[in-house]
């Protein structure tokens, strides 16, 4: 718990050290808002429609098998920290499972989800 | 042997007891201490990384770079943060204040928290906590909540756009970057950092090259620097995700980029090239933190270099890059390591002592056969691809050839 | 009841979850919700580093937070339609609140029923992480679940590109 308390403190003066001059910036600056100033800085053209336009999907997907690989970690992380006293069964379990991950992407790979256009 | 941050903080400890202190408390008071210093000086280290970076860009390309402020322009950054402050923190029309405003501060914190776990000396460490690999992954990951945060809060297209396409690198890199994370986790049979640095006698990069380069270049994708510098684009979606930023909010996102930029190479110093390992460390250890620093400016130079050399990609070959080799190249290289690691256990005799240098080489000679293997591998399939997609273009282009040629043919008759 | 830093902590990141999870179900706007619902989460984090679980803490950040969230934010943004909602459109919200503080008040009582004390947080071994590895491919522990976890997510990673294609 001890070495935590540490982290909890670094947390709260981590956020404190960017919000102090952030505020400041606020309060000392110069704060003149116009029209033309908080408008839009879209190259210098004047915007044209809602900012919040559809993107495609491929974004969704790649999120998608990103997430598929970020669980994996839960069960590879403790395997790889036991490793040293794994037999060699134990092992080869764990090379099952990380095969298992790598016919996933080779599914996705296949089906061409991996294609960015 | 005790080393100087030792005998600091007993000798503060012991102040503060004098001072009417309980001990818990007196804890927690050095603790906060602890917590201000390291922070700060992950802030103020920019002040001459900044410079440092601009120095060396400019003599990559034939530059004197800043030479104004102060002997050899070393007070740049420091005008340019004056600068900063006395700007005006402009919030375009409609966009969302909350995020927009916590965004920089998410940003900065994620890297700030980095450093919690980067062992300095042996006894120097913010926490050693025994998940400190997996602690450090996951802290940076919140820095992808900050850019997305920016990029839809600003309330502009380009903004949004880049926060996309960042978003989409950052965590497609993540992966590689925590298979090959895995491998001195693996080697070393704990995630506690100092005992990572501990276990390198002989430094990770020499026994498994190819994952410190994965590792690396993954972590330098993470930072979005050259040549992974789709972040900012500046050619093609203007400045990304902080486009809207200005003043001292912008100035975190610089900073935060920056304080990456030097975290990754003080956790590739950590992971790969053993940390504040160098000789005369048991018999000094305030020494580690020389080594350990020089081997992290090593590597900053090394980044700086590839960032003044190194053009920038497109995203669409970055993401294949990432997906279609860096990702199937770590995969294979774990699975073989670990076979090849488990069955030269029981077929070689002594294979795991470590008690010296002689006795670890054969566990380091094996390991580093395997990835050399490996990148052999991965570089003549690499060659096979291209040379089947030369062939193809030249055979594209050989049917246009009678075209051209026939000018000269009807010329020559 | 004594306050010690650790019930303090406590109270805080109970008022993180609990408050991040009234944001997510009273936000208007779609983003805002999966914005407090990382908050939400950070609360769950900071709770199991109480716990002195702080590998599940650090899968808490990373899967949560760094995936999931960030998987949920994108979603929101890719659906243009449901971007520009602001104003409810669920008028059988009364309903759903009434059967919600009916299933808290029954969940109070049964968790309530069952509490005899703070107990003190069991030893957590030294090497925990590494007892775990070993369970998950040993077959006398956790083998079976181990591989099957990879089959599934073989499974959902197909299943989410037919879905996402089609």
């Amino acid at each position: 718990m001890k070495e935590w308390t540490f982290i909890a403190i670094l947390l709260i003066v981590s956020a404190m050290l960017p919000t102090v001059p952030i505020m400041g910036g606020r309060l000392l600056g110069p704060r003149k808002p116009n029209e033309q100033k908080s408008s839009t800085y879209e190259c210098g053209v004047e915007t044209v429609g809602d900012t919040w336009v559809q993107f495609k999907v491929q974004y969704y997907i790649f999120a998608l098998v990103f997430l598929v690989f970020d669980i994996e970690l839960v069960f590879l992380y403790p395997w790889a920290v036991a490793y040293n006293r794994l037999p060699l069964f134990g092992v080869i379990a764990g090379v099952v499972f990380i095969i298992t991950l790598a016919e996933a992407l080779i599914y996705a790979w296949r089906k061409g989800a991996l294609e960015w256009l | 042997m005790a080393d100087i941050f030792t005998t600091i903080g007993s000798w503060l400890t012991g102040l503060f007891e004098g001072l009417g202190a309980s001990p818990a408390l007196a804890a927690t008071i050095l603790m906060v201490l602890g917590a201000a210093v390291l922070a700060s000086a992950v802030l103020f280290i920019l002040v001459f990384n900044i410079w440092f970076e601009r120095k060396v860009m400019a003599r990559f390309q034939d530059r004197i770079g800043p030479n104004r402020v102060g002997p050899w322009g070393i007070f740049q950054t420091v005008a340019d943060l004056a600068k900063l402050f006395s700007k005006e923190i402009i919030i375009p029309g409609g966009a969302d204040m909350m995020p927009f405003m916590m965004a920089p501060v998410i940003a900065v914190m994620s890297v700030i928290l980095i450093w919690a776990v980067v062992p300095f000396t042996p006894n120097l460490i913010g926490t050693d906590v025994n998940i400190g690999a997996l602690y450090f992954v996951a802290v940076s990951s919140l820095g992808v909540m900050a850019i997305l945060m920016a990029g839809w809060s600003s309330n502009n297209k380009y903004a949004l756009l880049g926060a996309f396409r960042a978003v989409a690198m950052l965590v497609s890199y993540e992966v590689p970057l925590v298979l090959t994370l895995m491998i001195p986790v693996l080697l070393t049979g704990s995630m506690r950092m100092n005992e990572i640095v501990a276990a390198q006698r002989i430094a990770y990069l020499f026994m498994m090259p190819l994952a410190g380069a994965i590792f690396w270049i993954a972590s330098v994708a993470e930072v979005g620097r050259q040549p992974f510098d789709v972040l900012e684009g500046e050619s093609e979606i203007v400045a990304g995700y902080h486009i809207e930023y200005s003043g001292f909010a912008f100035a975190m996102f610089y900073a935060a980029e920056w304080a990456h930029g030097f975290a990754i190479c003080a956790l590739m110093a950590v992971l790969f090239l053993g940390g504040w390992r160098g000789p005369g460390v048991e018999q000094i250890p305030t020494l580690g933190i020389v080594y350990f620093l020089l081997k992290t400016f090593l590597l900053y130079f090394f980044q700086v270099w590839t960032r003044a050399i190194l053009p920038r990609i497109r995203i669409d070959h970055i993401m294949y890059f990432c997906w279609k080799f860096l990702v199937p190249l770590s995969l294979v290289l774990v699975v073989v390591t670990v076979l090849v690691d488990k069955t030269a256990r029981s077929l070689i005799p002594g294979y795991m002592l470590t008690g010296s240098l002689i006795e670890m080489l054969p566990r380091a000679a094996v390991l580093l056969i395997v990835n050399v293997a490996v990148a052999l591998l991965a570089i003549a399939w690499v060659a096979w691809l291209g040379r089947r997609e030369r062939e193809r273009a030249e055979a594209a282009s050989v049917s246009i050839a009678p075209i051209e040629s026939g000018a000269t043919a009807q010329q020559a008759r | 009841m004594t306050i010690t830093p650790v019930t303090i902590a406590f109270a805080v990141l109970a008022i993180f979850t609990l408050g991040g999870g009234l944001g997510v179900v009273s936000s208007r706007n779609m983003v805002h919700a999966a914005l407090y619902l990382v908050l939400a989460l950070f609360g769950v984090a900071g709770l199991y580093v109480l716990l002195e679980a702080p590998f599940l803490a650090a899968i808490q950040v990373l899967v949560y937070m760094g995936a999931i969230a960030v998987l949920i934010t994108i979603t929101i943004m890719v659906t243009r339609r449901i971007m520009g909602i602001t104003e409810s459109v669920n008028r059988q919200w009364p309903l759903a609140a009434g059967i919600a503080a009916l299933v808290a008040v029954t969940l109070g009582f049964v968790v309530l029923g069952l509490f005899n004390g703070l107990l003190p947080v069991a030893d957590v071994p030294p090497d925990n992480i590494e007892q775990l590895g070993a369970a998950f491919v040993s077959h006398q522990a956790y083998l079976l679940p181990f591989e099957v976890a990879s089959v599934l997510l073989l499974a959902a990673m197909i299943g989410a590109i037919v879905v996402a294609r089609d």
